[in-house]
């Protein structure tokens, strides 16, 4: 074990990339609300992003170290400190044993992570890590329960440079097989309509508010039930728009509007409540160009990686530390 | 912006980024069900790199792929040669299926909206029990939520819409119906069809060796119960809430 559970938010889960293959089985993908920042944290830690991490919706814990560990804080930025001492978000932090690392309510946006150096190992259910509260696999973390990690041998001490994505913005959608359904002065509406994220949200889905009236499709109470993938933004019948999330139903009757593109999908999870939304549909063209940019950023984001530097007016023990050696040239 | 509606099927139509749905019909129908069972399979044989995963809706056929491995244009043309290899609407239902009778409390407590259901289909509460308990139904395909069936056809008269508005939550194992067909759920959920049954099935048991009980293609049947009987099954296993299983020949 590495770090035991003091006290705990209430939405905290075991994450990884999710799960494949079990759409027909009526399983959804599950995986980290934010995907760019599960990559983010193997980045700092330089591992696998296949690594589980444990996502903590608004709120993280107190965890104690019960040996030496690495860990690093990615995602929505929340306070956070070891014995104490604030520390860096987007940032790999050591840990000596009997250390309490703190971690409080998100500054900005959702969805904050907490990696371990090794990942998280905990048991695999079909292939994967990632907790789906809905479908009852695995549970959110307790007071007392530990995050268990598996072999490492890398470092801590450094830090990432990450875009704001965490106050929402602009979305850009593709049509998808449902779109047709609503006629083009709903769509024109649909896209120069301001929303806000509503209060109802999870891991299943976001609902999204706005003035005016709703946005309904044709016969929409009638639709065969087709196949939902995560990104989809679906009308129920009330008119109000959903942004369905990694644990969200595998088919759904209420129609979908447009399908957000997954290089915008980290900053639609982490909008907070009330944080402003847009839509702009983009080709099909445009969408896999944009798709091709976002996966070279993810497969770049270790080289991007620097070192932590710290303010030495928040190094007590100044002179303890060894100043010059290591790390990399002055030139680099 | 928007692509055309489909006037016509079998049709391919795109979802999302990264996916493509092959439709063979805009409605329930079991030639469709079968289409899209049959034409799931022949794509999973052919095994394409590239491909992530596939799955069956109730007439509909899923392909999730990397556009960046298999561009959607080179997929689209691939599909649509399989399409137009065969006639799909007369494929095979899958084999080794399974029938299954679940015993079942229509309306009450247990079972709110029964009596509504009934009204919406012209009938009176007794008559529709009658009915739906002697519905053999098929599973079309499993979706929504984990292991959880899709369950038709019904009758028309059943073909009543979903609620406007949620009913926030029914428990797992609840008998939901809209549009001809009952969804038996595997959790507890929020929905917009009407609950007229309710059963101590699981359709999923992650602790179980087999997670999932049922497959596409199973047959199901729901026989009424007392309350007190259902409470009795529930107490007394695991999980099938005293279904019986019986091979279909074929």
């Amino acid at each position: 074990m590495t770090l035991l559970v003091h006290q705990v938010g209430p939405a905290c889960t075991f994450q990884d990339q999710g799960r494949t293959g079990y759409l027909d089985r009526g399983l959804s993908r599950s995986g980290a609300a934010d995907q760019l920042a599960l990559h983010e944290g193997a980045a700092l830690l330089g591992q696998s992003p296949d690594c589980a991490a444990l996502e903590m919706a608004g709120m993280g814990g107190t965890f104690e170290a019960t040996q030496p560990v690495c860990i690093a804080l990615t995602g929505a930025p929340m306070q956070a400190s070891i014995d104490g001492a604030a520390i860096a978000w987007n940032a790999s932090h050591a840990m000596e044993r009997g250390q309490k690392l703190k971690i409080g309510a998100a500054k900005q946006g959702t969805y904050g992570y907490l990696h371990v150096g090794g990942g998280i190992d905990a048991p695999l259910f079909l292939g994967s890590r990632s907790a789906h509260l809905t479908a009852k696999v695995g549970r959110a973390l307790q007071a007392g329960d530990i995050l268990p990690n598996g072999p490492y041998s890398g470092g801590a001490g450094m830090k990432l440079k990450t875009e704001d994505r965490f106050a929402g913005g602009t979305l850009r959608v593709v049509a998808s097989f449902q779109t047709a359904l609503f006629d083009q002065e709903t769509l024109d509406r649909f896209t120069q309509t301001l929303f806000h994220r509503g209060t109802r949200a999870n891991r299943m889905g976001m609902q999204l508010e706005s003035d005016g009236e709703g946005f309904a499709a044709k016969g929409q109470l009638n639709i065969l039930s087709e196949v939902i993938t995560p990104g989809d933004i679906q009308m129920t019948g009330t008119g109000n728009p959903f942004i369905l999330l990694p644990e969200c139903q595998t088919t759904g009757g209420y129609p979908r509007i447009a399908s957000v593109l997954p290089c915008d999908l980290p900053r639609a999870a982490q909008t907070p409540a009330g944080g402003h939304i847009r839509f702009k549909f983009v080709t099909m063209d445009e969408a896999v160009a944009l798709h091709q940019t976002y996966m070279t950023g993810l497969s770049r984001l270790r080289a991007r990686v620097e070192p932590l530097v710290r303010d030495p007016h928040d190094i007590p023990d100044l002179l303890s530390y060894q100043l010059i050696s290591g790390m990399i040239s002055a030139t680099e | 912006m928007a692509p055309k509606q489909a006037s016509t099927f079998p049709c391919i139509r795109t979802v999302g980024l990264d996916g493509l749905l092959v439709s063979f019909a805009g409605s329930m129908a079991e030639p469709s069900n079968r289409a899209a069972l049959a034409f799931r399979d022949a794509v999973n044989t052919l095994d394409w790199d590239g491909v992530i995963e596939t799955s069956a809706s109730l007439a509909s056929a899923y392909v999730r792929f990397d556009p960046l491995v298999l561009t959607h244009s080179e997929i689209h043309g691939r599909l649509h040669q399989i399409l137009h290899r065969q006639n799909w609407y007369e494929a095979p239902l899958p084999a080794g299926r399974r029938l299954w009778k679940v015993p079942t409390v229509y309306g009450g407590e247990l079972a709110p909206q029964l009596d509504e259901a009934a009204a919406a289909a012209g009938l009176s509460p007794s008559e529709t029990i009658d009915r739906l308990s002697r519905s053999r139904v098929r599973v079309l395909t499993i979706g929504f939520a984990p292991g959880q069936p899709y369950l038709g056809p019904l009758g028309p008269e059943f073909n009543i819409p979903r609620l406007k508005e949620l009913t926030p939550m029914v428990p797992e194992g609840a008998l939901v119906l809209a549009i001809s067909q009952f969804v038996l759920f595997s959790g507890p959920t929020p929905t917009g069809w009407r609950h007229v049954g309710q059963t101590a099935f699981r359709c999923f048991r992650p602790e179980a060796k087999e997670s999932f009980a049922l497959r596409p293609g199973d047959e199901m049947q729901f026989l009424p119960v007392s309350r007190a009987e259902l409470e009795r099954l529930r107490e007394a296993d695991e999980g099938t809430g005293g279904a019986t299983c019986e091979e279909i020949p074929t």
